[in-house]
């Protein structure tokens, strides 16, 4: 295939978007989810036919520049719309469409019943096709279209059920914080230009070269792009909008964690690599902020009591883990964790959405248990999503986790420490999940007992396909074999051989004992939830009440909204509201209607002037023509 | 022979009587006529000149002013007859519809 | 007053004299008489020595135009309307008929002769190439005549439409009912 046809796989779900925005209403809504999901497929089919074209060709000569047309063409600032076909867009684009086409199918199930049908499915293929703008992009301002739209799509897709306040206030969250994150990234990309004279990344990174490692332009920059990293991958301080994302449709959320959005900032700051080995302590923010949040946002989860909430505090300590990854320099390890978390994320939130739509609704764990036997297949794919996210071996979070760990632990001990106390907490509280949910005793109401249902096919098949990839999906970067595992190897055109950080000098006996110590110590965490949740479920409740400060804490998250409240938002409403009453009443409404009043003034002044006779407007003209003339005379 | 300078002379006299005739004058007609006799001061100005030039482009001029000066009564007639329906009257101080 | 000349008395000069007295008196009664139809009648009279003194600058053809259009049509145009709106002089004379700031106005009017006058005492007017046949002769019709064929056809066409159109405006104008 043409590398050409790569455009093919954004215009696709454009189309399916425009469509369905326009006549979507006309339309069935198995026409409407048809055109959905084809139009998905079909990128996809385009993204596999890329990935095998790009197979064939020399591994040096794996960096395609497809250029669409000029965009924008001022002076010295040109940028062309264009698109970056290499290894790790490819792969990117593969996981969005792959990812994102079983998110659609389940969708057209989970939200038959809904009278947003056609506008729901407008809004995720335009989603699908920024996050693929957003991968494809050949210059920062391309991607920036694309973080922008994926923003845009958030901010639609979570406030969906707008009529509710508290999703349209969560998208209004995630937009406000979302564009905290693209003020920085947008003031990167202007000292970019400033610095490189260009957008293009070629041209970027091979400008790059110029620059000695730690140049204090360099750390800016990296800084102010990870900055909207942050804020998109829904990093510390600025995860807040994540947890409240669940607002939406369940689908969406799946799509928001595993797919799209959150990846990106690992994506550009993986794609922006040359900028981040040049600057040692960016990338030390990175991985510190990486790890902290891997550890922060693992502690809330441990005693949420939304489904989805547990689900969306794991997506941040788990992207926290990406960014830990590329903190340390091993990039193709935090794609490879990106790739992998999309298979058992989706998994994970789509079969939550399978539990919650066969309880009509309830979200409550402590209004659960005891579904393993109606909800069997749910149950059963839902456990392959926990164990690929505890790490279990041979489960495809079990490969990704460790290979960041064995990293990490090559560079920095403490880190390490952070990331294998976040990978117990995992276990445990994905297990508490688990346990809670579809064991014990059925606590459900006699309502919801009555309308229990396992989901239709076209909700179960999806399940069963993300549960296969969750196991095999980790395969693909087999540790330990010789010259570095495949997907490694796949990315090596785009990060070079020297980011595979870790050598082979330390032995692959250290590697071996490390995996099993991680394994050892997800198994703990899993023994300690069954301890907790079946032995005996007295001792949860007493530990919470001995613990009460600290349990307290965890339970409202840290009051990191509270604070934000206290210290940002209420201090900018009441300036906002200063400013509203004095200088905008005041000040300006005064400046505007003074101006109005003085030319009200002279014109009731000057009407005197007019009097409407002829005969004074013909002496006027007299008088000037008298005047006229003696000018002359006297001159 | 007569010296131009008298014909100026009386040019300029008949000019001014229409000048000061169109701001004194209250009624539209003679207003109107006040301005014709304007026009006929510009006219033996012409014709004076063309005289003291020995050429006829003045007096062709002058035939020019005269058709449009034809032209200018006919409208302006009108006008004061469509005034008249309206005002019951031809005086200038009763339309003010001009007035600020 | 600048002077006058005042060469030896000859026919033209007394032909001027005569003409030009009646133009101005007849001027100034345009404007100081009350009655609209005394005005228009002194406006005749104004036309006609105008007329005259025309014939004494050898404008055969103007004079006739002046005499016949704007003395004859014009100025029986202006009393057909005086007629049509039966207007009468306003009580009261003169102070009934004068309007707006007279003292101003007539001052203005004076500063209008004193300054057009005095450029006219004061310029040199330079004497062109003699062509005595385009006056005082019969020819001044016919070479009158050529001029607007040859030379002044455009704006000859053009005032035809203008004609037209005032033709149409005035129709349109006095029309009962828009």
């Amino acid at each position: 295939m043409d590398l050409k046809w790569i455009a093919l796989v954004p215009l696709f779900p454009l189309l399916g978007s425009v469509i369905n925005l326009f006549l979507g209403r006309r339309l069935s809504k198995g026409v409407v989810g048809t055109l959905a999901c084809a139009a998905v497929l079909a990128s996809f089919a385009v993204s596999v036919g890329a990935f095998f074209s790009l197979n064939a060709m020399a591994p040096e000569h794996r960096q395609v520049v497809v250029h669409l047309f000029d965009w924008i063409d001022a002076g010295s600032f040109h940028v062309p719309f264009a698109f970056l076909v290499d290894p790790l867009s490819v792969l990117m684009i593969l996981v969005v469409t792959g990812v994102g086409f079983l998110i659609h199918v389940y969708s057209t199930s989970y939200m038959e019943h809904d009278e947003g049908y056609a506008r729901y499915f407008t809004y995720l293929n335009l989603f699908t096709f920024s996050m693929l703008v957003l991968v494809l992009g050949s210059s920062f301002l391309t991607l920036f279209v694309g973080w922008e739209g994926v923003g845009l799509c958030s901010y639609l897709l979570i406030g969906f059920w707008y009529e509710k306040k508290s999703a349209s206030d969560a998208g209004k969250k995630a937009f406000v914080v979302n564009r905290i994150g693209d003020f920085g990234f947008a003031l990167g990309m202007m000292l970019i230009f400033w610095t490189f004279g260009s957008l293009n990344f070629t041209e970027v990174f091979s400008g790059a070269s110029r620059f000695a490692a730690g140049e204090p332009v360099m750390t800016t920059i990296c800084l102010l792009l990870f900055v909207g990293a942050c804020g998109k991958s829904a990093q510390l301080p600025l995860y807040v909008w994540l947890p409240d994302a669940m607002e939406g449709p369940t689908p969406v959320s799946a799509l928001i964690h595993a797919a799209t959005m959150v990846t990106a900032g690992v994506y550009m700051v993986a794609r922006c690599h040359v900028l981040y080995m040049l600057s040692p302590t960016a990338m030390g923010v990175v991985a510190v902020v990486g790890g902290v949040t891997a550890l922060f946002a693992a502690t809330i989860g441990l005693v949420q009591n939304d489904i989805k909430r547990v689900l969306a505090y794991s997506t941040v300590s788990q992207l926290g883990y990406m960014f830990l990854a590329l903190g340390v320099g091993a990039f193709s390890a935090g794609i490879f964790h990106v790739m992998t978390h999309a298979f058992f994320k989706a998994l994970l939130f789509l079969g939550s959405g399978s539990v919650i739509h066969a309880l009509s609704g309830e979200q409550d764990i402590r209004k659960m248990g005891a579904l393993k036997g109606p909800l069997g297949r749910t149950y059963f794919t839902f456990l392959f999503g926990t164990l690929a996210l505890a790490g279990i071996f041979p489960f495809a979070g079990f490969f990704s986790k460790d290979e960041i760990l064995w990293n990490v632990y090559n560079t920095n001990r403490v880190l390490w420490v952070v990331g294998v106390a976040g990978a117990f907490c995992t276990a445990f509280y994905m297990f508490r999940l688990v346990f809670l949910t579809f064991f014990g005793e059925s606590r459900l109401t006699s309502e919801a007992k009555h309308h229990l249902h396992e989901s239709p096919p076209r909700m179960l098949v999806p399940l069963f396909v993300l549960a296969i990839l969750s196991v095999v999906g980790g395969w693909i970067g087999l540790p330990l074999m010789p010259g570095g595992n495949p997907l490694t190897h796949w990315l090596d055109p785009v990060f070079g051989p020297e980011a595979a950080v870790g050598g082979e000098g330390a032995g692959h006996g250290l590697e071996i004992g490390l995996m099993a110590l991680s394994l050892g110590v997800a198994l703990f965490g899993i023994m300690v939830a069954w301890l907790f949740y079946r032995k005996t479920p007295k001792l949860p409740v007493a530990l919470g009440a001995s613990m009460k400060g600290a349990y307290n804490m965890l339970l409202n998250k840290y009051y990191v909204d509270e604070i934000y409240g206290a210290a940002i938002v209420r201090p900018f409403f009441s300036l906002s509201g200063m400013l509203w009453t004095f200088f905008d009443v005041k000040v300006v409404d005064g400046v505007v209607n003074a101006v109005g009043r003085f030319v009200r003034g002279a014109g009731s002044a000057a009407r005197g002037l007019q009097s409407g006779y002829v005969g004074g407007y013909a002496l006027a003209m007299v008088l000037g023509l008298v005047v006229v003339i003696s000018y002359y005379f006297i001159k | 022979m007569v010296p131009i300078s008298n014909y100026l002379w009386v040019s300029v006299i008949l000019f001014s009587l229409g000048v000061t005739g169109v701001i004194l004058r209250r009624n539209a007609i003679v207003i109107f006529m006040c301005i014709e006799l304007m026009m006929n001061a510009a006219n033996l100005a012409f014709v004076a000149f063309a005289r003291q030039t020995h050429t006829l482009d003045g007096q062709v001029m002058v035939f020019f002013v005269m058709t449009v000066a034809a032209a200018e009564v006919a409208v302006g007639l009108a006008i004061i007859i469509s005034m008249f329906r309206h005002h019951e009257s031809v005086n200038i101080d009763q339309v003010d519809l001009l007035r600020g | 007053m600048p002077h006058l000349q005042f060469p030896a008395l000859s026919v033209p000069l007394v032909l001027f004299w005569v003409f030009a007295v009646v133009a101005c008196l007849m001027g100034l009664l345009v404007i100081v008489l009350a009655n609209p139809v005394s005005s228009a009648l002194a406006l005749v009279m104004t036309l006609c020595a105008v007329a005259g003194l025309f014939l004494t600058l050898g404008a055969q053809f103007i004079a006739a135009v002046q005499v016949i259009v704007y003395a004859g049509a014009i100025m029986v145009l202006f009393l057909f309307v005086i007629m049509l709106l039966q207007l009468r002089g306003e009580p009261g004379g003169l102070r009934g008929v004068l309007f707006g700031p007279k003292v101003l106005a007539g001052a203005l009017g004076v500063a209008l002769i004193t300054q057009m006058g005095s450029l006219v005492a004061t310029a040199a007017w330079p004497a062109g190439a003699a062509d005595p046949a385009a006056f005082d002769s019969p020819l001044n019709t016919q070479m009158i005549g050529k001029l607007l064929y040859s030379r002044y056809l455009l704006p000859f066409e053009v005032v035809s439409v203008l004609l037209l159109v005032a033709l149409l405006g005035s129709v349109v104008l006095a029309k009962r009912k828009f």
